[in-house]
């Protein structure tokens, strides 16, 4: 079934098996907006109980924020390139942009950990209260992807170098990118309902 | 259903343009717009919505499909999921003291005072 489609689809969705692993990724977030909300729904619930450490507004710093989310959102933009270069045939286009996107999630991570580490200095950690346990075990959980995400594109840049574009490969590739998208999507509702809200409120 | 791959990715370029702007008009409307709290979190959350389609529809090919159908609508029933975990989650449990914008003898938010008398019934333990 698969010989007839070869030529109109790409490279990643010619197989069967490649279609199904696409469909299959996309059940898998569609879980993962689950797990999500369940988060989402804990912090929003939690909104306002600081006890006695710092509240939100106090620490939040919108600087910080804002350079976070322009480089999560930049990020995704480059990996939607290297997919972009993947579909014209080109490897090397696809291994610089994926390469950037990874630079540009390392900087991510490093702004968030210089974040949880000045709020704990600050007086606001997990265990403080339960708004703040709210908020880490949120964004703990993001930061906690962006990483995962960051080993797995490393070993498909590995894998690139090694075996070219395949079928497999392209496949791997283009459902990291569609991981990569998912964090960012994430990350735009932590942006407004956390940073954004918790700094008006 | 694939639409014809072009050699420019302008797709991803107008799609980045439009999530940077977003971005920032929803840090204005947060931090400097002077609009009333309860507007804010609308205007901010709607803007939200919009930069996730952004993504689903601009970067990650949602609309594209295999041998099955486009994953588009198991996304759409995800995020209603979701809309109902959260927005059950706080009707079950806040609901009731989060939308008391009417004291004036505390501090300044509507919000913060709300949750200040939540705290005071917590203090017990």
């Amino acid at each position: 079934m698969s010989e007839n489609k070869t030529d109109a689809l790409p490279l990643e969705y010619s197989t069967h098996q490649g279609q199904m692993n696409i469909v299959g990724f996309w059940i898998f977030l569609a879980a993962e907006i689950a797990l999500f909300s369940t988060l989402f729904a804990t912090y929003a619930v939690l909104f306002g109980r600081t006890a006695d450490s710092p509240a939100p507004a106090e620490l939040f710093e919108a600087g910080t924020v804002l350079i976070m989310t322009f480089i999560l959102l930049t990020s995704s933009f480059t990996c939607g390139l290297a997919i972009h270069n993947m579909r014209e045939g080109s490897l090397k286009g696809l291994m610089v942009w994926l390469a950037l996107t990874l630079v540009l999630g390392l900087s991510f991570l490093g702004f968030e950990i210089y974040e949880f580490v000045h709020y704990v200095s600050e007086g606001a950690a997990l265990g403080s209260s339960a708004f703040w346990s709210g908020f880490f075990v949120l964004t703990g959980t993001h930061g906690v992807h962006v990483t995962l995400g960051i080993g797995w594109m490393i070993a498909i840049l590995i894998q690139l170098k090694q075996r070219g574009l395949t079928a497999v490969t392209t496949r791997k590739v283009f459902i990291v990118g569609l991981y990569w998208h998912f964090l960012d999507v994430i990350w735009i509702f932590i942006f407004t309902s956390v940073y954004m809200i918790g700094m008006v409120v | 259903m694939e639409k014809k791959h072009s050699k420019y990715p302008i797709n991803h370029i107008v799609g980045f343009a439009l999530s940077i702007t977003l971005t920032i008009i929803a840090a204005w409307t947060a931090l400097s717009s002077g609009l009333p709290t309860m507007w804010i979190i609308i205007t901010i959350m709607a803007l939200a919505v919009i930069q996730a389609a952004i993504q689903l529809f601009m970067f990650m090919h949602i609309t594209e499909s295999g041998a099955t159908n486009a994953p588009w609508n198991m996304m759409f029933h995800a995020f209603v999921i979701a809309a109902i975990i959260v927005a059950g989650s706080l009707f079950v449990m806040s609901f009731g003291f989060t939308h008391d914008h009417g004291g004036g003898d505390h501090h300044e938010g509507g919000g913060s005072e709300s949750h200040e008398e939540s705290q005071e019934d917590h203090e017990g333990h």
